[in-house]
């Protein structure tokens, strides 16, 4: 039999079914493996008593022959921007210090509701801020690849531990939130598949708040299956949350069915970047192939606002998190560093809780809606924002999905590109455009560059249509043969 | 009636405008499922939203929403069907999100307009800019240990309308006038309780001063969180006062915020400019736009109850009751409500003299509201039955009454009880007369030749004689036949 910590979700699910072993057991392979990939840094917190806990409930609703959910046993690790009930949150931020929620946020009540297990709080970037997990206050996490190239990589961020923990296999899948690439560029980096849903499609109530227009929670998996049937589970409207959407949530794994004849795919001329990594030109021009072969038109499509979108995205983004961020004051919850006036307070608590990469972007954001800058930066961002929407529009008028590379590069070393933050931020390159019109993309593993890393594709879809790139994404899937193997045996 | 201040170099007026917040009559916060009981214990209704934790999200009251709609109405002003909630950026520590969610650019009243109904009876009209939607913060308690604030987030997202004026008002009268009618229209309208004691309703006043006749608009002044309407009254004296001083001292008044001291009644500077807040306004993403159908509007407007003006209009045509009685009757809803059952069947006239003469100095001698007036609606408007139909006289009715101020009791049982029933029995009458004419030859004497006010005389002599009971009219015509005769 394969090992317990090799299965896919779906794998387990039949074999969970057949009963061939128990959650319990299953969970306890995997509380093994996160012990022993410790090293990776991937989680902030193990909760492998809540673990236990939820896997002996599962095995109890199955004894009972009580309803199975869709992630009935499946043990997975939570991004830790996820307000967790009675478990420590950090948002891998110092200024979080001892923050436990006496509440569950809306997705990860919606998993437990389907029946997953929660093995412990995965490491992140603070508030979700980077493309590298370098920014945690609970240090870097080390991508499970690093042995491929002899030296330390980076995961992609900001759910850096996440991707570390599913690829690493310490975790069956796990929960990402991505507001600028933050899902689909650390799964191109570690192998496995990211899909950021529809903006609206995933509740925001309960996850640390970064910037509110781009958010949004989606799953990370080992395949496009186990992502449809994660998503399943974590989606769905939400009153609490005014910018859900009261759609209906579909069958997403029936979406996947091999066929995508017919489909028209958009290759976007604009994304072919001048310098681009050879590398990631021939996994995207091998991408269109396959999809040719499976009977895809292709077709070129134009997104003329595309390089505008990187300076749009870091002038909405960093304007919402300086409000955002204003609620960690000292006054409520977490750090406080006492100071001889209420403004003394605020500083020192502020300037000792949050790191600089979240002060950076604090400034940006407070720089970029002051008075006398608002209309030159926040009103052109938004308008910048609204064409970028537009082309969108424009070129789903005419395909069904867009193929893209993921991101520029394969994982870099870990303390590579630290200097520059511009440098960091080109990483998001080819995610943040469709943050930014709201859509959903997904990565997808389509091979390795010549030092054995992985390399992800992107597929962008309309609007609630996570269907179809699920369905095409499994096609690249397919013919790709992935293997995630990223462990010194290979 | 204009109001000049007198300077050194000459008239001086005063160019007035109010942002008025009134807290929303809702049973739960604006953006919360929290309580808005006045007086609970603190930090006992406030919810994970109010407190700011991570990750919470705004949802808007609908609730709050009609109620806003319902104050535009009435304030016959413009509904947005679409308005954008803001966030307003500043750190305090009453303020748990470190921004306040208001709404800037595009609020959901626009302009409108409120009659003011002045002291000398005439009425002038007072634009509206807007009304808005927003979040009130929590209160900071600075008296309750030496070296620590604490902080009581009851308040904390309870929702607010702020209302602001158009710099339309001249005088102190003015803006009193202003605050007392848009407290009459929430009022009659139930969307806000207008206590300014209890801080339902507050106001910051704007106040800059120009030569008189000019129609330049100079900087303005504005003093926050005035709690009465009288110290609003004040604040503007002196703050109009200090600003002509300033000018002609050759200074210039500075846009800055200032504070009202109730005891001095004076204001002072609380930050100027450079410490002037930048408040970063921008849409909050936590939120869509507002937007509703006109049909909800149509709606609450179908449902709206008289307002004070249009019943001040019925109670002039329909009544005859002059402006000024009419003014003082709607003012207060529950008084109009009191009004209109006294004058149910009675003479309307006599009965808002009633009201406005006598039950007015009742209240304002035991210091209470009409609700808890000693005499009831139904008691008065007997004892104006009694009045009508010659029961008893006026006189008579003024000693009936001071008694029903002191038991309570209904009319016609203390007259009953006392024997003060008017005397309207003609032979009972004559007698009387009879008798003061036999007693008064003199006076006889007198009225013959001419003196016809004597006739007062012989009236007091019957009244004497009936304890006051006799009715004036048969008295009189008795005593014109008899001596006339």
């Amino acid at each position: 039999m394969t090992k317990l910590t090799d299965l896919t979700i779906a794998a387990a699910r039949d074999a969970l079914a057949a009963k061939e072993f128990s959650a319990t057991e299953l969970t306890e392979a995997y509380i093994q493996a996160m012990e022993a990939g410790r090293d990776l840094n991937a989680y902030i917190t193990e909760t492998p008593d809540v673990a236990l806990e939820r896997a002996r409930e599962s095995d109890d609703r199955r004894a009972r022959g009580g309803h199975i959910g869709s992630m009935d046993g499946m043990p997975i690790a939570m991004k830790d921007l996820f307000c967790t009930e009675g478990v420590l949150t950090t948002a891998g931020s110092h200024i979080l210090d001892g923050f436990t929620p006496p509440y569950e946020s809306t997705v990860s009540a919606n998993l437990r509701s389907a029946g997953a297990v929660m093995l412990g709080k995965a490491n992140l970037d603070e508030f979700a801020m980077g493309s590298a997990n370098i920014t945690s206050y609970y240090g870097p996490v080390k991508n499970p690849w690093s042995a491929k190239v002899g030296k330390d990589l980076v995961p992609g961020g900001s759910s850096g531990g996440s991707a570390a923990a599913v690829s690493g296999r310490l975790a069956m899948a796990a929960t990402g939130t991505d507001t600028g690439g933050s899902i689909r560029q650390p799964a191109s980096f570690c192998g496995i598949v990211g899909l950021k849903p529809t903006y609206g499609r995933c509740s925001r109530w309960g996850i640390v708040a970064f910037a509110s227009s781009l958010d949004q929670a989606g799953p990370m998996t080992q395949t496009v299956r186990d992502a449809a049937i994660m998503l399943g589970a974590m989606a769905g409207h939400d009153p609490k949350d005014s910018t859900s959407a009261p759609v209906e949530t579909p069958d997403f794994e029936a979406a996947i069915t091999g066929n995508v004849k017919g489909l028209t795919i958009g290759i976007p001329k604009e994304y072919r970047m001048d310098g681009m990594d050879p590398e990631i030109q021939a996994i995207w021009d091998q991408g269109v192939e396959w999809l040719k072969a499976a009977g895809c038109n292709i077709k070129d499509v134009s997104l003329p606002t595309t390089k505008y979108a990187l300076p749009t995205y870091y002038i909405v983004a960093p304007a919402e998190a300086s409000a955002n961020l204003a609620r960690y004051d000292g006054v409520r919850y977490g750090l406080r560093v006492p100071g001889d006036s209420l403004d003394d307070m605020y500083m020192n608590t502020r300037g000792e809780g949050f790191g600089h990469e979240v002060q950076r972007r604090i400034l940006i954001g407070t720089y970029a809606l002051s008075s006398g800058y608002y209309d030159a930066y926040y009103i052109k961002a938004q308008k910048v924002r609204t064409l970028i929407s537009n082309d969108f529009k424009a070129a789903f008028e005419d395909v069904d999905a867009i193929l893209t590379p993921t991101a520029p590069s394969a994982a870099f070393g870990i303390g590579e590109n630290q200097d520059d933050p511009v440098a960091m931020y080109l990483n998001d390159v080819f995610t943040v455009p469709t943050s930014l019109a709201g859509l959903p993309g997904i990565s997808v593993p389509a091979g390795l560059n010549k030092d054995g890393l992985p390399l992800g594709l992107q597929l962008i879809g309309r609007g609630f249509d996570e269907g179809t790139i699920l369905n095409v994404a499994s096609v690249i899937e397919d013919a790709a043969g992935f293997q995630c193997k990223p462990g010194k045996e290979a | 009636m204009s109001y000049v201040i007198k300077g050194e170099t000459g008239d001086w007026e005063v160019v007035i405008g109010l942002e008025v917040h009134c807290q929303v009559i809702s049973n739960a916060k604006l953006f919360s499922g929290a309580a808005t009981d006045f007086g609970a214990e603190p930090n006992t209704q406030v919810s994970l939203v109010d407190a700011a934790m991570p990750g919470m999200l705004p949802v808007i009251n609908q609730e709050c929403v009609k109620q806003a709609i319902k104050t535009g109405l009435g304030l016959k002003a413009e509904i947005n069907t679409k308005s954008v909630f803001a966030r307003k950026n500043y750190f305090y520590a009453d303020l748990p999100q470190g921004y306040q969610i208001s709404q800037f650019e595009e609020p959901i009243v626009g302009e409108g307009s409120i009659i003011l109904d002045l002291p000398d009876g005439t009425s002038r009209e007072v634009g509206i800019e807007r009304l808005h939607l927003e979040q009130d913060a929590g209160k900071s308690l600075h008296d309750q240990d030496p070296k620590r604030t604490f902080i009581d987030l009851n308040r904390t997202g309870v929702a607010l309308m702020e209302i602001v004026s158009k710099p339309d008002m001249r005088s102190p009268d003015d803006a009193g006038a202003y605050l007392r009618k848009l407290r009459s229209i929430v009022r009659y309208l139930e969307t806000c309780d207008g206590n300014m004691d209890q801080g339902s309703m507050r106001c910051d006043v704007n106040v800059s001063v120009r030569p008189a006749g000019s129609d330049e608009l100079r900087t303005r002044a504005e003093t926050k969180n005035v709690n009465s309407v009288r110290f609003v009254m004040q604040a503007i004296e002196h703050e109009a006062a200090r600003q002509v001083e300033v000018y002609e001292n050759g200074g210039e008044v500075v846009q800055e915020t200032r504070l009202f001291d109730a005891q001095t009644g004076t204001t002072r500077s609380m930050r100027s400019k450079e410490h002037a807040h930048d408040y970063r306004y921008f849409p909050d993403p936590d939120l869509l736009p507002l937007v509703f159908d006109q049909a909800l509007v149509d709606d609450i407007k179908a449902g709206l109850p008289e307002l004070p003006d249009e019943r001040k209009d019925r109670y002039i045509n329909d009544f005859g009751l002059s402006p000024y009685d009419a003014g003082v009757l709607v003012a207060e809803k529950d008084t109009a409500a009191y009004f209109e059952a006294v004058a149910d069947g009675h003479d309307a006239k006599m009965a808002a003299n009633w009201v406005i003469n006598n039950i007015f100095a009742v209240l304002s001698d035991k210091g209470v509201g009409i609700s808890e007036c000693p005499v009831t609606a139904e008691n008065l408007g007997k004892l104006l039955g009694l009045i009508s139909d010659d029961t008893v006289s006026t006189k008579i009715a003024k000693e009936v009454f001071e008694i029903m101020i002191e038991t309570g009791d209904d009319p016609e049982k203390i007259v009953e009880e006392k024997g003060l029933k008017q005397i309207t029995d003609t032979g009972a009458i004559e007698a009387a007369v009879d008798e003061a004419i036999a007693n008064g030859a003199a006076q006889v004497e007198q009225y013959k030749a001419g003196n016809e006010k004597v006739l007062g005389w012989f009236v007091g002599q019957v009244m004497k004689a009936t304890q006051g009971k006799a009715n004036p009219g048969q008295v009189n015509k008795l005593l014109k036949e008899k001596l006339g005769g």
